[in-house]
């Protein structure tokens, strides 16, 4: 028999691994975006000492405390200008923040349109599960229409937001968009995020069996992830204002894909002093 | 003047609200983030004009929110960060506020009061967030609070404020009000090597020492050592309740234990931090307690009474957090009464009337109007009479 227990992975070396088990219920999708994430560090020839994770409150800003580099568990919905300062004092430093989609377009919405907005070069990671996990399945501002949630017993009322195309509008560099199964893809979308100067978004819809899955009649996280493998199709040049989803139209697919990839100056509150001379 | 300074050393003619800006340029401020309030909107537009030229960073947030978050998050990366607003930006600063005191991180919060509450008077004087001040986000925590009586008291108490909070690793708050803030007068500026400045405490061990926690306060004053980013602790920083290595540790324990900690640093030091002014007070049967700009009116109430012969005196109010309890104890032995001119319905009082079984007799407008020295005297003399 070969021997398959080992004692290490070389991925243990980004992790804090004194701070295991993780908080994650099974089946969740934040595990193998983290994993992604964290491959992306290894590859990304960034010294762990230069990398910072921020978060905000939620079950994917728990995140940042399993990650060994510098870390921030900040307040619900206040790491983008948390890491916004880290960037601007440390620009040496490769500031990404890892959080859900109510912690960063509920009640921080209005820090991400305005960091886009800046191109504050800083990359945004967003776990969408569709609904507020940590507090047990609310509705929140992603839950498609029609979908329910313990806030939403009778279905979703209001529209979602389309994030890609909220961040592609709003002034981000890079946009992309994968689901936790893609994990090979989303590693490499993350890497290129490292790599760009600039406000960077990655949207990663991810299977919330319990919070999401269970009271939309999904009945655990491997139907909730077929769902997903079933609808995707990647197309890099989709129109973004289509990249809505809904669940109720079966014939509306989910659309994943690396849709933007520019080039802006990133944000530097001293840029006008550094052209006086020219 | 050449912009290209951080210290203007010399004698000027300054809004209290550039006093404020030019204490944290002398104070070495490397970073501000800020969003325009009135009354406090000039100390953020000097900064805006002195900072980029000497490389420091200015930043207008879209809100009062993010202000308080990037305050915290450059605080934890070496900077010293600086804040100006007022009342209903101050309310917007309370959550994270919180944050600042849940993860020690020093930094320093301008608030030229004006009246409230909500939008209020937003071009008028107010002392309406006193309390706010000390208890406006939730939870147990402490900080401390200086109220300027003048513009070179901006300039003064601004350094002041990033040196205590670099000592206690606290939020610090200058609690000015609009009178000062709009206030010209003369400002001297001393030589930068003649700015004092308290460097914050760093670990003694090394990167990768797997000894080191911290969050462990190992020396008698309750503050640990503090870590910055990019220097390869790689650290975790967190709002929830955290153990001593800085990991989150949400059981009824360990909060109590850091919680108590946070509050103590403060409590057990609060004779190394407070500082107030005694004026006439050695032979006192009257004392007026006073800060901001009420307390120059009631300076001059207290000179008008003792022409007539009233033995009144003044204790001025410098540090309001922590609160003078001490002193308060200690004139109650010698005064027969207390009077506490404000300009809000009565705060610093009720502070007064936890220290003391003797009368104290508000003197109060909601705001809008400074406290003019007369319905001091005038209360004075009642005091007297009833006395």
């Amino acid at each position: 028999m070969p021997e398959i227990v080992v004692e290490s992975h070389p991925i243990d070396t980004v992790f804090r691994t004194d701070r295991l088990p993780h908080i994650f219920c099974p089946g969740c999708g934040i595990g193998p975006a983290t994993h992604a994430y964290a491959q992306a560090i290894l590859e990304s020839g960034i010294p762990k000492d230069q990398h910072a994770c921020v978060s905000g409150i939620g079950c994917t800003a728990r995140v940042p405390g399993y990650m060994d580099v510098d870390s921030y568990h900040t307040t619900h919905g206040r790491s983008i200008p948390f890491a916004l300062a880290i960037a601007l004092v440390k620009p040496e430093m490769e500031v990404t923040v890892f959080s859900g989609d109510g912690d960063l377009f509920g009640i921080g919405g209005n820090h991400f349109i305005h960091a886009a907005r800046r191109n504050v070069d800083i990359n945004i990671i967003c776990i969408n599960n569709f609904n507020y996990g940590m507090t047990g399945g609310q509705a929140g501002p992603t839950l498609p229409l029609g979908a329910r949630a313990t806030t939403a017993p009778y279905g979703n009322t209001e529209p979602p937001f389309n994030l890609p195309y909220l961040a592609a509008a709003t002034g981000a560099v890079f946009v992309a968009r994968w689901t936790a199964l893609h994990v090979r893809q989303l590693k490499e979308a993350m890497l290129r995020a490292m790599q760009k100067k600039g406000f960077t978004f990655i949207e990663v819809l991810s299977p919330c069996p319990v919070g999401f899955g269970s009271p939309n009649d999904i009945g655990d996280a491997i139907e909730e992830v077929w769902l997903y493998r079933e609808r995707c199709v990647v197309n890099h040049d989709a129109y973004l204002p289509d990249l809505e989803i809904d669940l109720r139209r079966k014939d509306v697919p989910f659309v994943m894909g690396n849709f933007l990839d520019i080039e802006k100056e990133p944000f530097d509150p001293l840029a006008m002093m550094k052209n006086k001379g020219e | 003047m050449s912009a290209e300074e951080r210290v203007l050393t010399g004698s000027h003619f300054l809004l209290g609200d550039h006093a404020c800006a030019e204490g944290g340029m002398a104070a070495g401020c490397d970073f501000f983030a800020g969003y325009p309030i009135t009354p406090s909107t000039e100390t953020a537009e000097r900064l805006a004009l002195r900072m980029p030229p000497v490389g420091a960073i200015f930043v207008q947030m879209e809100d009062e929110l993010a202000s308080m978050s990037a305050l915290v998050g450059a605080s934890l990366s070496g900077a010293r960060a600086m804040s100006a607003t007022s009342g209903p930006g101050f309310s917007l600063m309370m959550e994270n506020i919180g944050m600042a005191a849940m993860m020690e991180a020093p930094c320093v919060i301008v608030n030229i009061q004006r009246g409230a509450p909500s939008t209020g008077l937003p071009t008028l004087v107010g002392q309406s967030d006193m309390m706010q001040a000390k208890w406006g986000s939730h939870g147990d925590y402490e900080i401390v609070a200086y109220a300027p009586s003048s513009p070179q008291e901006c300039f003064d108490y601004v350094i002041k404020a990033f040196n205590t909070a670099d000592r206690w690793r606290i939020p610090v708050f200058v609690m000015a009000d609009e009178l000062i803030g709009h206030m010209t007068e003369r400002v001297v500026i001393p030589p930068a090597d003649q700015i004092p400045r308290v460097e914050r405490k760093r670990p003694r061990h090394k990167p990768g020492d797997e000894s080191f926690l911290h969050c462990l306060a190992e020396d008698e004053d309750l503050v640990p050592p503090i870590v910055h980013a990019g220097e390869g602790y790689r650290v975790n920083f967190d709002s929830l309740t955290h153990d001593e290595k800085g990991y989150p540790a949400t059981f009824a324990e360990p909060h109590d234990r850091l919680v108590r900690r946070l509050v103590d640093k403060i409590r057990l030091h609060v004779d190394q931090i407070i500082e107030y002014e005694e004026i006439f007070l050695d032979d006192a049967e009257i004392a007026i307690i006073a800060y901001g700009s009420t307390a120059r009116s009631a300076r001059r109430a207290v000179n008008d009474a003792r022409k007539e012969g009233i033995r009144v005196g003044l204790l001025r109010l410098i540090t309001v957090w922590p609160f003078p309890e001490n002193k308060v104890r200690e004139l109650s032995k010698q005064v027969k009464a207390f009077v506490v001119p404000e300009l809000n319905l009565g705060q610093i009082s009720r502070e007064v009337e936890r220290f003391t079984s003797l009368p104290v007799v508000g003197v109060n407008h909601a705001g809008g109007v400074m406290m003019a020295p007369d319905p001091i005297l005038d209360t004075i003399k009642e005091v007297v009479k009833n006395a």
